[in-house]
């Protein structure tokens, strides 16, 4: 992991300070709300439906044991709503059916942050100043800045790839990081980085996606997409530049930034961020950039050109830790030995989904699955959080990542570790070998808490995760992407999802437009691209029976062998729109087959 | 930095070498020859083109008169003014100089080169 010099400890804590005296200023009353607004956006404070969220920046998804304490003990004496706070947010959540509110916990975000719900906003300075002691922030989670730079959960460790991100993943997190020209942008602007065959990252759907390669004359570089993204006009990026030498990076990010700074739309907040300007623009938007990267050379003096030096610092941070491989075997034996047959076939399901190869073929990456019934997916409670780092510990040398998919993966575990780590994360819950799989869902916060959402998410992957518990029957369907988004803004991914739920919401009742063929832009999914809609809105009690009825679909059409995105691809929508059609109940029989339009009653982020 | 206060601007009269540059405007374009001061406007503090604009005039075209930001100008946006070339503000009204000054001295140093230092903090010779 990157280890925070004294200069970055030192920025954390004046941030923190800077934080304190802002909100000392708005809650004297000199600092009005629209003003103090944009500043704790950028502390990453939002105002939510029933009370203040917090969104903590977890750069490229690399979190270490104590920081997973820290952020168990923000759950657990933090998240925690007054009585007051909690009656009015239960009583309003009646009136949709929802009888219970989660608090004390975290939220593992798709783009490897972690969110807290119910931090009273009087107590925020003094969190904030909680996650500087252990070298953590919130700066720039939200606002329209340089967001988080996100990358890939394996990287370093994955098999499959070229050139381990992080260390450049770091240094454009520095350069980000208070920039003072791009802190108010037309929008938010996000950054995805891979350097793996397999885009773990889902790059694409980034306003600026980067890819870490070798040229042909073997130097490193990246390959540079720029105007992805969902939200209501989903739009894959576009190549840029097939090759920016791995020490130009930050140049050429100055001058796509500037130039999106200086003349993306600012008069409507719908076409404001980079991907309407790329589609608007072009080749033009294109050559704008170029020019400005070349002037930046030329007539700045490229002063953000990375020296071999700085690279190699940080490189050094990220070395693997070391990990005495002494013959552990005959211990794994006999906890093996012990189990039942029925326990040894979910241990060899737990090996096959959860566990991944690695680049040190004595060790494993191990994702543990925040995916279960009764938990929201990405939800983790104080002492999960606690027990999640004692795992840290104990299997993966101190350290965890927060994955694109809302888990959490040990990094560092020794295979003959895993029945004794299988062992303890089944005790703890974490160990359901979903991973991949249709439960395995990717779901925002929703109308449960967000403030933006127009319909609820959380029960919505409720009924699919009660629906489809048999194990049997989700190894049978194989992997799927399943995302559920509460609104447009689309934080559950719904267009990458193989099957996509997008909330909205028409004359104040919650209902589900699905979508089907999406692609986050995996092997396994082919290019990224949006998926289309099936038809009209669903009432939330048909959600399930929809998803149910195209899984149907595709167990009778399938060849042998054939996964569920590729049956979708060589049948086409019209017989998953015919099943879903007809699992329609509610909307059928009461004659209330919606077209929901969806730019009349669809939010912006904070 | 020059922190003027709002009244303070309105009585002072510009004069034939002061420029207004528009939000919208290319720098680039603008002829600089015998300019002493230019005014660069913020129509909302959250609308940032200006601070692209002041890196342009300081870093690019090399301007060494003052450069004033104008307009909805609140005591935490300052140093992102500054480091981007910005040696002037004229305050909204309601803002506080107190505040300001506190905001300008909260940090040490940053990590990325911007107008007013150049060199990164990676390459060890920011000032």
């Amino acid at each position: 992991m990157y280890h925070y010099t004294d200069f970055d400890r030192q920025f954390v804590q004046q941030r923190a300070a800077q934080y304190r005296d802002q909100l000392q200023r708005h809650l004297a009353g000199e600092l009005k709300d629209e003003d103090f607004r944009p500043l704790r956006l950028q502390n990453g404070w939002y105002v939510q439906r029933y009370a203040p969220m917090l969104r903590v920046a977890v750069p490229y998804g690399e979190l270490a044991s104590r920081q997973l304490r820290v952020l168990a003990k923000i759950a657990r004496d933090y998240d925690q709503p007054s009585a007051e706070v909690l009656g009015t947010a239960l009583s309003k959540q009646a009136e949709l059916g929802t009888q219970s509110l989660a608090v004390g916990y975290g939220h593992f975000t798709t783009r490897q942050n972690v969110q807290f719900n119910w931090i009273a906003l009087d107590k925020s300075a003094d969190v904030m100043e909680l996650l500087a002691s252990v070298d953590m922030h919130g700066i720039q989670t939200s606002g329209n800045c340089i967001r988080n730079i996100t990358g890939d959960a394996l990287a370093g460790i994955a098999p499959d790839e070229h050139i381990d991100p992080r260390p450049y993943c770091e240094i454009m997190r520095q350069w980000s990081t208070l920039h003072p020209e791009f802190a108010f942008l037309p929008r938010k602007f996000k950054i995805a980085v891979s350097g793996a065959a397999e885009d773990r990252a889902a790059t694409a759907w980034h306003d600026v996606g980067l890819h870490l390669i070798h040229n042909d004359q073997g130097e490193v570089g990246f390959k540079v997409l720029v105007g992805g993204g969902m939200g209501r006009t989903p739009i894959i990026g576009r190549t840029i530049r097939e090759f920016v030498p791995w020490n130009q990076i930050l140049n050429f990010l100055e001058a796509v930034v500037r130039v999106y700074n200086r003349f993306g739309r600012r008069d409507n907040l719908y076409k404001a961020r980079i991907k309407i300007l790329v589609k608007a623009e072009g080749q033009r938007y294109f050559d704008e950039v170029e020019a400005e990267y070349q002037a930046i050379l030329a007539h700045d003096g490229g002063q953000h050109a990375i020296p071999q030096a700085e690279l190699d610092r940080v490189t050094a941070c990220f070395k693997a830790p070391s990990i005495t491989l002494d013959d552990t075997s005959a211990a794994a034996e006999s906890i093996l030995a012990t189990l039942s047959t029925k326990d040894q076939a979910e241990y060899q399901r737990w090996l096959q989904q959860n566990v991944k190869g690695h680049k040190y073929p004595a060790l494993r990456a191990v994702t543990l699955s925040f995916k279960r019934l009764g938990l929201a997916p990405g939800d983790a409670s104080a002492d999960q959080l606690d027990a999640a780092a004692d795992l840290a510990d104990r299997f993966s040398a101190g350290e965890a990542r927060v994955s694109h998919e809302q888990n959490l993966l040990l990094p560092w575990v020794r295979a003959s570790d895993l029945p004794a780590l299988w062992q303890a994360a089944r005790a703890l819950g974490l160990a359901r070998p979903n991973i991949g799989l249709l439960t395995d869902i990717i779901a925002c916060p929703g109308g449960d808490f967000c403030a933006l959402a127009n319909a609820r998410s959380i029960p919505i992957a409720e009924a699919i995760t009660e629906r489809f518990q048999d194990l049997d029957e989700l190894f049978d369907l194989g992997e799927i992407d399943l995302h559920i988004s509460g609104c447009i803004n689309s934080c559950g991914h719904h267009h990458s999802g193989h099957i996509g739920v997008l909330g909205v919401d028409k004359d104040g009742r919650e209902w589900y437009q699905v979508s089907l063929g999406g692609s986050d832009g995996s092997a396994l999914s082919g290019d990224a691209i949006p998926g289309k809609v099936i038809g009209p809105s669903f009432a939330a009690s048909e959600v399930a029976d929809v998803v149910e009825a195209l899984l149907d679909t595709y167990r009778t059409a399938r060849t042998p062998g054939e996964n569920f995105i590729s049956c979708v691809r060589r049948l086409g929508l019209d017989p998953f729109k015919a099943a879903g059609n007809a699992a329609r109940h509610e909307t059928r029989d009461a004659g209330q087959v919606l077209n929901v339009h969806l730019n009349s009653a669809d939010a912006l982020t904070d | 930095m020059k922190l003027i206060a709002a009244d303070a601007d309105q009585a002072r009269a510009t004069g034939p070498n002061v420029l207004k540059i528009a939000n919208d405007a290319n720098p680039a374009e603008v002829n600089l020859d015998g300019i002493e001061r230019i005014d660069l406007h913020f129509p909302k503090f959250t609308d940032g083109r200006a601070y692209s604009q002041a890196f342009l005039l300081r870093r690019r075209l090399g301007f060494k008169g003052e450069l004033r930001a104008t307009g909805d100008v609140l005591v935490d946006q300052l140093q992102l003014m500054q480091r981007s070339g910005f040696d002037a503000a004229v305050l909204r009204a309601d803002q506080s100089l107190a505040a300001a000054e506190r905001a300008l001295a909260l940090f040490a140093d940053f990590y990325q080169g911007d107008a007013a230092h150049p060199q990164p903090h990676f390459t060890g010779s920011q000032a």
